[in-house]
């Protein structure tokens, strides 16, 4: 690399490496990548948020006010993709970056220059993306699951979001083959794979999951591909082909995905809970054996996303009661938390309560869960607001609240300065409060037959709609304060002490200086 | 620093996951064989399930069962008869009968026959490759119609019967409004 060899502000260490922007684009550490995976979820999280406020001021009141039936599509369309593949996933993907080396007494991740190339591949997804919303025809409007006929039917903006979706997988595929190769070959001596903190467990799964199910996604998208363009008839019905296949593929991939978004939840909210609770992790090999059920399981229930896709009574049945099982994992889970808090020293910093938001909402959108499994209560609700309700009560108040707790858990170690400890309370009540206004009412707007991705809707849904929208810019709002408690924080927030938690007893806490040095634990640690 | 045996390691394992990731990215294509064998297989994908008559198809010539043709109307003003009150057939043997209809009114009506079987379980062992059950016939006034009914009734019949009677009964349409298309 023909670039400035290291100054006196690279970080005052001995290596040398280049400054400036071309230090984040050449770099090689997992902690910068982690940054820039954090940095960049963070601004697709605001890019696909402000898509929610288009839709949520679309359906503040019935008529159609500001976005067209066709860009109210698009809106839809893109919010799903851009949370789901751009600001969800890659924030787990920053926080493994982060923490995996951390937690197992790494140097680095394994394969240093792919990890780079991992992360850059994301913004030139992201771009291809949005972009896609100026291209003739706007952007991919099928839906973020994207089925046929209206994916092999639209114009340039589907084939920019399939490329996009090709790029994403190849990135999530690298990285999760170096998360693998990290925690299976680079633990410290005597960390024994039972003596892994959880977050790393659940992220070692999760990476299996990723490498099982994201090439599947590659296949689909491209037979969508060649659909389109070279003649073939995967999903053409006219050309001998299926629709239902495509969904039952698209499945295969997208239901493992979701346990793609939660299981690093769980994982941090596994180290949130013991540090505030002041007790080691109740029942962690059962934690172990329950995210494995959890991850086994969720390769075999695709098809409840398709109660009402026409399948034969012994596949509706199967499908359901699978489902159901998955109830049992994580209800195993649920009480081994709620036990690890129990007669424990509790305080409430913003991270615990965080993951304790997390617990209480997530639980609701898990028995929602096992309402939407039943396939005769599915047949009704399927396509209505009562499974947006459902979902984002498990991807906001559960994916996303355990990334905020994960966030204030482990800014300290990062920066090596300490949050507002008022304001992050402030974001997390609000937070609490809005998403809630938000979304429990969609489960009663759904229940009265509210149908999803129409921009118009019934006078009868009118009160509810508007007291969600409320929700939804209260929401949206109160996420800024998340991004100034964290800039504060980096800039000019109190100097952190090496364990500002009691209670954390990982390496990380423990092994390291705060900040965690640019080179750590290039001698690993010894773990008995 | 990383040695070198654990470069190593870790880059036999990023073969592995490699090796691993492509496997899995021809199982997304091995998928569409696999679905359209499983749907063959099962027969969930066939919406449309004629009867047809198997090469294998095997005559049980020891025995003889008495098929009975019965035919009704219900409140339309039609003689409807089978060509043929009755046959006598080997299980397993496809039979051919006729039958007619004529509208005796002089405006035009349109009528739905649907069957009844006697013994009920002879569902179970008979199969129809045409009959006009459940299609809409329309009849112009004093219209004769002849309409075929091919059938078999298989071998695994239960030898304890002897008559079985296949029944039909005509139902006016109200209006021109479409009958529920179908081939049984």
């Amino acid at each position: 690399m023909a670039a400035v060899h290291g100054d006196a502000h690279s970080h005052g260490h001995d290596d040398h490496h280049p400054s400036g922007i071309m230090r984040w684009i050449t770099t090689t550490n997992h902690k910068d990548i982690g940054t820039m995976y954090l940095w960049f979820s963070f601004a697709m999280f605001l890019v696909g948020g402000t898509l929610a406020m288009g839709i949520r001021a679309e359906l503040f009141q019935p008529g159609i006010q500001i976005l067209e039936p066709e860009l109210f599509n698009q809106f839809t369309t893109l919010h799903g993709l851009i949370m789901v593949f751009g600001a969800i996933m890659p924030a787990f993907v920053g926080f493994a970056n982060w923490q995996v080396p951390l937690m197992i007494g790494a140097p680095d991740m394994a394969f240093a220059r792919m990890n780079n190339w991992s992360f850059w591949l994301l913004p030139v997804a992201a771009t291809l993306l949005v972009s896609s919303f100026f291209v003739p025809g706007g952007a991919a409007a099928g839906g973020w699951t994207f089925y046929p006929p209206l994916s092999t039917q639209g114009g340039l903006g589907v084939d920019l979001m399939i490329f996009a979706v090709h790029i994403l997988g190849a990135s999530s595929i690298m990285g999760s083959i170096n998360i693998i190769t990290t925690i299976l070959n680079m633990r410290a001596p005597g960390m024994t794979l039972m003596k892994m903190p959880m977050f790393v467990w659940t992220w070692l799964i999760t990476a299996y999951l990723l490498v099982l199910v994201m090439p599947v996604l590659a296949g689909t998208v491209t037979m969508l591909l060649t659909d389109r363009h070279f003649g073939t008839s995967f999903f053409n019905a006219a050309g001998g082909g299926d629709p239902v296949m495509f969904q039952h593929i698209f499945w295969f991939f997208g239901h493992p995905e979701v346990y793609i978004m939660i299981l690093p939840s769980f994982g941090i909210v596994s180290e949130v809970i013991p540090t505030f609770s002041r007790k080691p992790l109740f029942g962690y090999s059962s934690m172990v054996y329950a995210t494995a059920s959890i991850a086994i399981l969720s390769c075999v229930v695709w098809a409840h996303h398709m109660f009402t896709a026409g399948m034969p009574t012994v596949g509706q049945l199967f499908f359901m009661y699978a489902t159901m099982l998955i109830a049992v994992p994580t209800g195993v889970k649920v009480f081994n938390w709620t036990a690890t808090m129990w007669r424990g020293s509790m305080t409430f910093e913003t991270p615990m309560l965080f993951a304790i938001g997390f617990i209480f909402l997530f639980v609701i959108g898990g028995f929602s869960g096992v309402i939407c499994a039943i396939v005769p209560i599915d047949i009704q609700v399927q396509d209505t607001y009562y499974v947006i309700a459902h979902f984002h009560y498990v991807l906001v108040s559960g994916s996303l609240f355990a990334l905020f707790a994960g966030a204030y858990y482990w800014i300290p170690k990062w920066t090596g300065r300490m949050y507002n400890e008022t304001l992050g309370k402030w974001h997390f009540w609000l937070s609490m409060f809005f998403f809630n206004l938000t979304f429990f009412v969609q489960h009663f707007l759904g229940l009265a037959g509210m149908p999803r991705r129409i921009p118009d809707y019934n006078l009868q849904f009118a009160d509810f709609n508007m007291v969600s929208s409320i929700g939804a810019f209260g929401f949206g709002l109160t996420q800024l304060l998340f991004l100034y408690v964290m800039i504060n924080c980096i800039r000019s927030g109190e100097k952190a002490p090496q364990k500002p938690w009691d209670g954390a007893t990982t390496l990380e806490w423990t092994h390291l200086p705060t900040p965690a040095p640019y080179h750590s634990f290039e001698k690993p640690p010894v773990v008995n | 620093m990383v040695n070198s045996t654990s470069s190593k390691a870790n880059v036999l394992m990023m073969k592995k996951l490699l090796i691993f990731t492509l496997i899995m990215f021809v199982f997304g294509f091995a998928l569409v064989p696999f679905y359209e064998k499983f749907c063959e297989l099962t027969g969930v994908n066939n919406l449309l399930k004629p009867d047809v008559l198997t090469k294998e198809n095997r005559v049980d010539e020891s025995r003889w069962v008495t098929v009975e043709f019965d035919a009704n109307t219900r409140g339309l003003p039609w003689q409807f008869r089978p060509l043929q009150s009755n046959a006598k057939i080997h299980p397993g043997k496809p039979v051919d009968v006729m039958y007619e209809i004529t509208n005796n009114s002089d405006r035009e009506i349109s009528g739905q026959a649907i069957p009844s079987y006697s013994p009920r379980n002879l569902e179970k062992y008979l199969k129809k490759f045409e009959c006009f059950c459940f299609t809409k016939q329309v009849l112009k006034p004093n219209e004769t119609r002849q309409m075929p009914v091919q059938f078999v009734i298989e071998p695994d019949l239960p030898v304890d019967i002897h008559t079985v009677t296949i029944s039909y009964t005509f139902f006016e349409l109200p209006g021109s409004s479409s009958a529920v298309k179908n081939d049984r």
